[in-house]
């Protein structure tokens, strides 16, 4: 235990806000990597390498081991509640559990004030999730997780299904969170939108996770 | 008891003429059934005859020790059947463990309750009343608890993503499966619930029946169903509760994540 306590210390030395040490599951190698406030780092790699393992291992959705930190606190003193409302997870297929949206907002007039900027209106609160298309269901997940207020956020592929403007709606929203201080670990096939969005890249292939310097310029957030 | 009429093996041969004419309907209109028809009928034969010789000894000897074995038998076999009827059960011991312990807990208490509070038989594990009870309590608790625990894995299952979604964002795994459990147990005491609505009106309980056919009069016959079906309802609702919520403690876990691998890999098609 003192061992450990002392590596916890050690690790959080100069610590970004985020830090993520020897994250592993029964598939997922060892994978260490940090964010600091208002930044985010690009997931790149083939279809089934294992990005979404990444992100449901960080969300603690699956069983895992290694150490994750947010402002210096270790993830396993934290329930598990309270630290998915810490860090979102919009996945690229999000759930529902009720028929209408606004079922899914606790406060809809609240949730507006993200949905408006990504194209919905009042009256969305009523639509049947039945008809929604995939690209408005990933958008009214992500403004689901954005009420929150977590201070990181991981996407899968959030624009994976979205027209041109879409995209750019929701860079933009995503962009102004980041000014505001959300760290994003943003899963994207796009190399022109990590590009856009994210300081650094993470590269996964067949479980094993590994920073690479990006082609792009790295700007510090 | 005195105008019980006893029947002869001839009369239970004429009878069988019944099922042999269901063999040829199947033969004729090419169903494929008639081989396993007649073998479930002599199975049913031969368990009920092994039964009653069961019963028989078990009811001239009247030990404690002997009532509660045979009651012990009877509920890991229906602990076995429980686990069989699930499409994706737990895995490991859980599949066996969790239907059988809460069988056994909810059918031995209702039982024993009805043994001290109503009937007192004396003494009060008399086999001729602790066993035909226990039976038949524990043919419906298995129903509910394998219908109950059947409808909380496939649900899971099938509403995975949307409990997930909740658990996103920042759910209990209670709340997040709330609606699951509650589909769960409704599941498991619908059948309890419609058996009560229509008896004495659609059908007329086995037992019943037997009792007055053995010469009960019908008031007094009428009595023990209505005592039965109490004894059914809250062994049940107990066993399916219980079941239930030891379902869900097991599919998820103290991080508050859903453990579906915990489950059985679905059967092949």
């Amino acid at each position: 235990m003192a061992a450990n306590e002392a590596g916890l210390a050690a690790f959080q030395a100069g610590a970004p806000m985020f830090q993520v040490r020897d994250l592993r599951t029964s598939i997922l190698k060892p994978a260490s990597f940090s964010l600091s406030a208002g930044e985010a780092l690009a997931v790149r790699g083939a279809s089934g390498a294992g990005k979404t393992l990444l992100l449901r291992a960080v969300a603690d959705l699956d069983p895992n081991e290694g150490l994750v930190t947010l402002d210096g606190r270790d993830r396993s003193t934290i329930a598990g509640p309270e630290w998915r409302r810490l860090v979102g997870y919009v996945p690229a297929e999000p759930g529902w559990w009720a028929g209408t949206v606004g079922e899914h907002f606790g406060e809809w007039t609240a949730a507006l004030a993200f949905a408006r900027e990504l194209g919905f209106r009042e009256e969305t609160k009523a639509w049947p999730i039945a008809r929604l298309s995939t690209g408005e269901r990933l958008r009214l997940a992500l403004v689901r997780a954005l009420m929150m207020r977590p201070k990181v956020l991981l996407l899968d592929e959030p624009t994976a299904a979205l027209d041109v403007a879409s995209v750019a709606a929701v860079e933009a929203l995503i962009d102004a969170r980041m000014r505001a201080g959300l760290a994003v670990l943003w899963v994207t096939h796009d190399a022109e939108q990590g590009k856009r969005v994210a300081h650094r890249l993470l590269v996964v292939e067949a479980g094993q996770v590994r920073e690479e310097a990006p082609e792009w310029t790295v700007i510090s957030p | 008891m005195d105008s019980y009429i006893a029947l002869s093996y001839w009369d239970l041969a004429a009878a069988s003429v019944l099922v042999f004419i269901n063999a040829g309907l199947s033969v004729i209109f090419r169903l494929r059934v008639h081989r396993s028809l007649l073998i479930a009928a002599i199975r049913m034969v031969v368990q009920l005859a092994l039964v009653g010789l069961v019963l028989t000894t078990l009811f001239s000897v009247v030990s404690p020790l002997w009532t509660g074995l045979a009651a012990l038998g009877m509920v890991l076999f229906a602990g076995h059947e429980a686990a069989q009827r699930q499409e994706r059960g737990l895995s490991g011991w859980w599949s066996y463990g969790l239907g059988t312990g809460c069988m056994m807990v909810s059918s031995v208490v209702v039982t024993v309750f009805a043994l001290l509070t109503a009937l007192r038989p004396n003494p009060w594990y008399d086999p001729r009343y602790a066993i035909p009870l226990l039976g038949m309590i524990l043919g419906n608790c298995m129903t509910g608890i394998a219908l109950g625990l059947d409808t909380l894995t496939t649900s899971l299952v099938s509403r995975r993503a949307g409990v997930e979604a909740q658990l996103m964002l920042g759910a209990t795994r209670q709340a997040a499966v709330a609606p699951v459990t509650r589909q769960a147990l409704r599941s498991a005491l619908m059948p309890t619930i419609n058996s009560m609505s229509a008896t004495g009106v659609v059908s007329l309980p086995g037992m019943m029946t037997g009792q007055i056919l053995g010469g009960v009069p019908p008031a007094e016959a009428v009595k023990y169903q209505i005592l039965v079906m109490f004894m059914i309802a809250g062994g049940t609702g107990l066993g399916a509760v219980t079941a239930v919520l030891g379902g869900v403690y097991r599919l998820t876990d103290g991080r508050h994540r859903l453990r579906l691998d915990r489950l059985r890999p679905p059967k092949p098609a």
